[in-house]
């Protein structure tokens, strides 16, 4: 018998119409727990890295985590995989909400699909009944009402339906898959999907999911569940209002937008509005927010509430978390929350990045202005800001005009475009749009982490650790006191060493060497995080968690019966780290394409930056080009990625 | 008539404050499992959310009774101008639906407050909710020992008319048979 997993993939070439359920082999648990860690081991055996995005061989993967379908709180991710198009290297993103628990029950730990269907068609799995059916009715149809479409059709209320919209369908390199109030928004995954001709999964399941040792896992859930109450009931202090508590930014719940509309950057990630914010905004705006929020809502079997549901008078409900209330609003210049709301239900709909097209769009908005663009770009486009996002918007999802050369993101757009409009896309990392942030002074653990990070999302990498030293003493004592996440002790005293300003402050405080203990520890969690389908809200992204190394060990040993201690865990977190970036060598990722925007800090220090990045490689067991050592690769049981690279002279003789 | 005291136990469900994760019905099956917690499976569940977030409908339904026959008729609620599924706040294991019953046997399932040896303080669906939109309550109620006998009477007396005081008794005797 299989813990915590199936034991069973569903493959399904989508080209010959074949459906296959394959007995996974117990070993790549161990090796690589499941999610990501399974996901990338599939990736690197399966496909040639010569590969196009869009090559039929590209095997998509939903891979819900190892927790995933156990009591585990908040273990409810599903890791999306396949190449990016827009970055080339592997892509994956993770989706909340209630999919893969669902996949869970009905037998499977993840969906595979190769090939292109000829037809548009969407998945059914029911238990051991996986049918692949037709769906050209759903063609251009929303996300979300796809999603209730199937259920309806199928009269399943209990599935749980990933669908992708129009973007995805038309390749456009920024379309999400959405499923209820979650979604798989960066890096394109949604228009791999509508490259191979699938509109949708419908999940339903009905089986049990078995656990090790059912009495420790339960007290060990419980204890988690404790910790989530005391955290809930306890907010960090002397921190901002959104890094205080658990889950992912409380944007649904929290009203007061001051810090993000005076911190983050309107328009194009260039204009900081220092004094936007007011007492007339803050009423209007909590006032619009209020009528259209009906309900606060969560992820499968978790407590936090991160998502709503909105309804806003004159159009149809969808669902939302995190930012995107304000992406679409802070990047036109529009100062309505009203317009947020609106234009992120059709962005749902179509299936669209809420981080990267806004940038786009304000992207193609100043090359408008700066004469790159011309008014036959824009031909028909509404002169007012809220107008013409919304038909920037439709020109993208539909691939028309401008839209089409829009819709692969700002950096293939601006070299497509020419005439010195790469200098507009200023805010990307390895061709991605990044987080609206422009800083004054370097903090160097950001900079590793911005430089060096394969999920290419901050929000995705950082955590733990606070973003900025507290003003006193006190404070600091205060902090370190119940800091019981702490993988060693050494990081308590990182932060209470830690001063706004002197000596033992930014850029050179964290040292290089504590830099990279700390980028480490918050890397290892998510890795954890995504191999195990915990969201990171519980886990890897705010402080004072509830999961972290002490406790997972036992919580993956109870549930899966794998013998598993810190030391273990930390073996399969640096083989799934070491493994995703072979991946990404083997496709060409060097060390020229770590670095953060050039204006993402007003204040540079290219020897230090030097420096840091010499030292993570070297701690990481990588050589100056960022690629993974042969005795390094040895060690951690992936001779077998050493030989490859080698073959393929990456690895230079030894 | 001797009094006698009765434990009345509770669980009040406020669907406002309902996040819709489901945790209820995740430890509910993980604690009817055999051995206990050693898997689980919503299916199993003797508490089921009726959920359609589109329509902002989160109703934490807890499993009552078997019954062989549907009800002849469905109902509808419609609250605060809100509508609710067709038979959804039921608590049945019933022929029109799959809800409350084991998902291979088919067999009807029935929230039994988490029976346990020795007792549990709360529920289990209550305690791992932690948005309290299940709240257990418990209260002693004096009732009486036995139904009254009028009662009995009255009801009897009005199958006997229904049914003729011959039919009655064949029917009751039969009954006692069985026993
Ligand atoms: S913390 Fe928030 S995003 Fe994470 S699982 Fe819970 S509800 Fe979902
Ligand atoms: S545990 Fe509570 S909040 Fe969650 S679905 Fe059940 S009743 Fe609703
Ligand atoms: S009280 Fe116990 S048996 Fe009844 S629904 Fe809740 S967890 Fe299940």
């Amino acid at each position: 018998m299989r813990y915590g997993e199936t034991g069973f993939n569903l493959e399904i070439d989508l080209t010959k119409g074949n459906i296959e359920r394959v007995e996974t082999d117990p070993k790549d648990t161990e090796l690589h727990l499941g999610g990501l860690g399974t996901n990338t081991k599939i990736l690197w055996e399966r496909v040639p890295p010569e590969s196009d995005p869009f090559s039929p061989d590209i095997p998509l993967m939903f891979g819900p985590g190892l927790l995933c379908g156990t009591p585990a709180p908040g273990a409810n991710r599903t890791i999306i995989t396949a190449y990016s198009p827009q970055t080339l290297l592997m892509g994956y993103s993770m989706m909340g909400g209630f999919w893969a628990p669902e996949l869970k029950f009905a037998g499977y730990d993840k969906v595979i699909l190769r090939g292109k269907s000829p037809e548009m068609v969407y998945i059914w799995i029911h238990n051991d009944k996986v049918e692949i059916r037709d769906a050209s009715h759903l063609k251009g149809k929303g996300a979300v009402e796809t999603q209730e479409t199937i259920k309806k059709e199928l009269n399943e209320p209990n599935a749980q339906v990933a669908a992708i919209g129009l973007a995805g369908e038309n390749r456009v390199y920024m379309a999400s898959i959405e499923q209820g109030r979650s979604s798989a928004s960066r890096l394109g995954l949604g228009a791999v999907m509508g490259d191979k001709g699938v509109k949708a999964i419908a999940v339903r399941g009905t089986k049990d999911i078995n656990i090790a040792k059912p009495a420790e896992f339960y007290d060990l859930c419980n204890e988690v569940l404790k910790y989530i109450k005391y955290r809930n009931e306890n907010p960090v202090p002397n921190v901002m209002t959104i890094l205080q508590g658990l889950g992912s930014p409380q944007e649904m719940l929290h009203v007061d937008e001051k810090w993000h509309t005076e911190n983050f950057m309107w328009g194009n990630a260039r204009v900081r509005r220092k004094d936007f914010w007011n007492k007339e905004i803050e009423e209007k705006w909590k006032n619009t927010q209020l009528s259209v929020r009906k309900r606060l809502i969560s992820c499968y079997n978790c407590p936090m509430k991160c998502g709503a549901i909105i309804s806003v008078p004159g159009i149809s409900t969808y669902m939302m978390k995190c930012f995107s209330k304000l992406t679409y609003a802070m990047a036109a210049f529009v100062e309505d929350l009203d317009f947020g709301f609106r234009i992120a239900q059709r962005a749902t709909e179509y299936g669209v990045d809420g981080f990267s097209v806004p940038q786009v769009m304000a992207f193609a908005v100043e090359l408008k202005e700066a004469g790159i663009l011309t008014d036959a770009d824009f031909a028909g486009c509404p002169t007012d800001n809220e107008g013409r996002f919304y038909w920037l918007l439709d020109r993208i999802v539909r691939r028309e005009g401008i839209g089409d050369i829009l819709a692969d993101g700002t950096y293939w757009a601006a070299k497509k475009i020419g005439k010195g409009a790469e200098q507009f896309a200023h805010n990307n990392i390895k061709k991605h749009e990044q987080l609206p942030l422009k800083l004054g002074m370097l903090n160097p653990v950001y900079f590793l982490m911005y430089a060096t990070g394969e999920k290419i999302n901050i929000t995705q990498i950082e955590g733990q650790f606070p973003q900025s030293p507290f003003m006193t003493m006190e404070e600091r004592e205060e902090f370190v006191r119940d800091w019981i996440q702490v993988p060693d002790e050494k990081f308590k005293q990182y932060v209470l060493d830690w001063e706004p300003r002197g000596e033992r402050s930014n850029p050179y405080y964290p040292t290089v060497d504590m830099s990279v203990d700390i980028v480490d520890w918050q890397e290892m969690i998510h890795y954890f995080d995504d191999a195990l389908g915990v969201c990171a809200g519980l886990s890897s992204f705010p402080l004072k968690p509830p999961y972290h190394i002490h406790n997972y060990p036992k919580i993956i040993s109870a549930a899966t019966g794998i013998d598993m201690g810190e030391e273990d865990l930390k073996k399969v977190y640096r083989r799934n780290r070491n493994l995703l970036r072979a991946v990404n060598v083997r496709r060409g990722l060097r060390r020229a394409d770590e670095v953060p925007p050039e204006d993402h800090w007003k204040k540079r220090f290219p020897e230090l930056e030097a420096k840091l990045l010499d030292a993570y490689y070297k701690f990481k067991g990588w050589d100056n080009e960022g690629i993974p050592t042969k005795e390094t690769l040895q060690e951690l049981d992936l001779g077998y990625v050493a030989e490859d690279l080698e073959q393929r002279g990456i690895i230079k003789n030894g | 008539m001797a009094k006698i005291k009765k434990k009345i136990k509770t669980i009040k469900v406020d669907l406002d404050k309902c996040n819709g994760c489901r945790a209820c019905e995740v430890i509910c099956s993980a604690f009817h499992a055999n051995p206990k917690y050693s898997s689980n499976n919503p299916a199993r569940s003797r508490i089921r959310m009726i959920r359609d977030p589109i329509r902002d409908v989160y109703v934490p339904v807890y499993a009552g009774e078997y019954t062989a026959a549907e009800c002849m008729g469905r109902d509808k609620y419609v609250i605060d101008g809100k509508e609710y599924d067709e038979c959804g706040f039921c608590r049945a294991a019933c022929p029109s639906r799959d809800a409350f019953k084991e998902p291979d046997s088919g067999l009807p399932l029935k929230c039994d407050m988490c029976e346990d040896d020795p007792p549990r303080e709360k529920p289990l669906c209550v305690e791992w909710c932690l948005n309290d939109a299940l709240i257990y309550e418990e209260r002693e109620e004096e009732v009486e020992e036995e139904t009254k006998p009028e009662d009995v009477e009255i009801g009897l007396e009005s199958m006997i008319n229904k049914y003729g005081l011959q039919k009655v008794m064949d029917t009751v005797a039969r009954i006692s048979q069985k026993d």
